[in-house]
């Protein structure tokens, strides 16, 4: 099971990896609109990859509170330390 | 200035747009003739953009009727109706949708935006669940917003994936409330109604469709997808506008739930708005009745829907999944987009461009939506532009090709 917060981070960063269409270094200060250049619904979709992988839900006021690739690592974290 | 900096990245897209001098959000008509004409300086230009579906705007019933009300009853009601008083036209329609629909309470708000504000914002509170399909229009998700429910967003029409999620807020208390479309607004798709009724009833949830494109377009009598597919006791909530097949403006919700009343003094963005116009009103309560006793414009429109959408696809465009009055042409990137929407209205046809965010899956689409009113030969000379300017931009192929669906 990827619950330690290195697996998570690995796992987050392969799917966006993979997903985005040119190449970025990715980091948890990664700024994921400013950097990646992902718009708000381009975000919700990236997120539910996530959430499929993991057999989460994410709910939309967390997405909108999460800023940088960490902030995404931690928040996923929580919601899967808490299942 | 520096209020004004975080528009920097926008405010740049939208000079390079103006600066193209084919700016697809400033368009203005100098006059407009009927549902489908209208002048642009001195152009005549032929409306395919305009949600129009039954062409009701400029019918002589509607239009008797609103004067009548302005006469009678004045420009404005000049204050919201929990302030300041309803009028017998408010109470009227709302008995009017009530009876349309066969249940037992209808609620009318300012515009279909405030219905899915005000509904969505008040039916979930703190501790409940609000889950909403991935393409949601806009006004779901503000609604979603104002108010206080954890939100859920689910994959598009993919009741397994609903599933799934109301699975994992299984143990969690509060109510679920599923949100859905009728017809999709970007690609003119409709919701698979009846699996996700049987979700809904598998999880005991409640489930509210907004019918906003698919009022008196689809189901025997006009009342949008829920009738079509046969689950109406499976919707609890029904939102919908009135600013599309009606030709007014204004939104609604009905339902059967014997306290919805209570929302008339918990839902804010009902109770601090200034209420319809009786203009308005009774121009609705008229297309309300057309809807009603002329179902021959559901069907033209349906011909006109099906004869542009297979047109397009014959022609080689992509399209979106199924035929219906919302025809959505999938283009390469939004620069395509713009040059070939610019070119159909230098050659005198209004379409709409839709861009991500607003569309799913960060497509770029030309929107085109069609009218009861539109003349078989108007949807033709639509499709003649559609093809010079599509082959010219190598959009499509040059030579005509059948396409297997």
């Amino acid at each position: 099971m990827e619950n330690t917060i290195g697996d998570i981070r690995e796992m987050i960063f392969d799917t966006l990896r993979s997903s985005l269409q040119k190449l970025v270094e990715l980091s948890d200060q990664t700024n994921i609109v400013n950097d990646l250049g992902l718009d708000s619904v381009a975000v919700m979709d990236f997120v539910m990859e996530i959430e499929d992988r993991l057999n989460i839900s994410v709910p939309l006021d967390k997405i909108a509170e999460i800023e940088t690739l960490g902030d995404l690592v931690f928040t996923v974290r929580d919601l899967k330390g808490g299942a | 200035m520096s209020l004004f900096d975080k528009f920097a990245p926008l405010a740049a897209a939208y000079n390079r747009l103006e600066s193209t001098k084919s700016n697809p959000f400033n368009v203005t008509f100098d006059r407009v003739l009927s549902p489908t004409e209208a002048k642009i300086g001195n152009r005549l230009i032929l409306l395919l953009g305009t949600n129009n579906y039954l062409g009701l705007t400029y019918d002589s019933a509607v239009i008797a009727k609103s004067v009548e009300a302005i006469e009678n009853f004045g420009t404005g009601t000049t204050g919201s109706r929990i302030a300041n008083g309803s009028y017998d036209g408010h109470n009227q329609l709302e008995r009017g949708l009530a009876d349309f629909y066969g249940r037992k309470h209808a609620m009318v708000f300012s515009t279909g935006y405030q219905a899915n504000v005000g509904i969505l914002s008040t039916l979930a509170g703190k501790n409940d669940h609000l889950l909403l399909d991935a393409d949601c229009h806009a006004s779901i998700y503000d609604g979603s917003r104002l108010g206080h429910a954890q939100v859920t967003r689910f994959r598009h029409n993919d009741p397994n994936d609903l599933a799934n999620r109301l699975r994992r807020l299984a143990d969690t208390p509060g109510d679920k409330v599923i949100v859905l479309e009728g017809i999709y607004s970007m690609l003119g798709d409709t919701a698979p109604l009846r699996e996700f009724a049987e979700v809904k009833r598998e999880w005991g949830a409640y489930l509210v469709v907004d019918e906003a494109h698919s009022l008196g377009v689809l189901g025997e009598t006009g009342r949008g997808l829920a009738e079509a597919e046969d689950v109406e006791t499976d919707v609890d909530f029904v939102v919908g506008t009135f600013s599309k097949s009606l030709g007014g403006v204004g939104g609604f919700c009905v339902s059967d739930i014997d306290d919805f009343n209570i929302l008339r003094v918990a839902s804010r963005p009902y109770m601090f708005t200034a209420s319809l116009p009786p203009g308005v009103i009774a121009g609705v309560m008229e297309a309300l009745h057309q809807v009603r006793t002329r179902p021959a414009l559901r069907h033209r429109l349906i011909d006109n829907a099906r004869r542009f959408y297979f047109g397009l696809s014959e022609l080689g465009f992509s399209l979106g999944p199924e035929p219906s009055p919302v025809v959505s042409a999938l283009m390469p990137d939004p620069e395509t987009a713009f040059a070939f929407w610019s070119q159909l209205l230098e050659a005198g046809l209004y379409t709409n461009v839709s861009l991500p965010p607003a569309t799913p899956k960060g497509l770029a689409l030309l929107r085109s939506s069609v009218s009861a009113a539109h003349t078989p030969a108007q949807i033709d000379y639509a499709l003649a532009l559609f093809a010079d300017v599509g082959r010219a931009m190598n959009v499509i192929p040059l030579a005509r090709v059948r396409k297997a669906v």
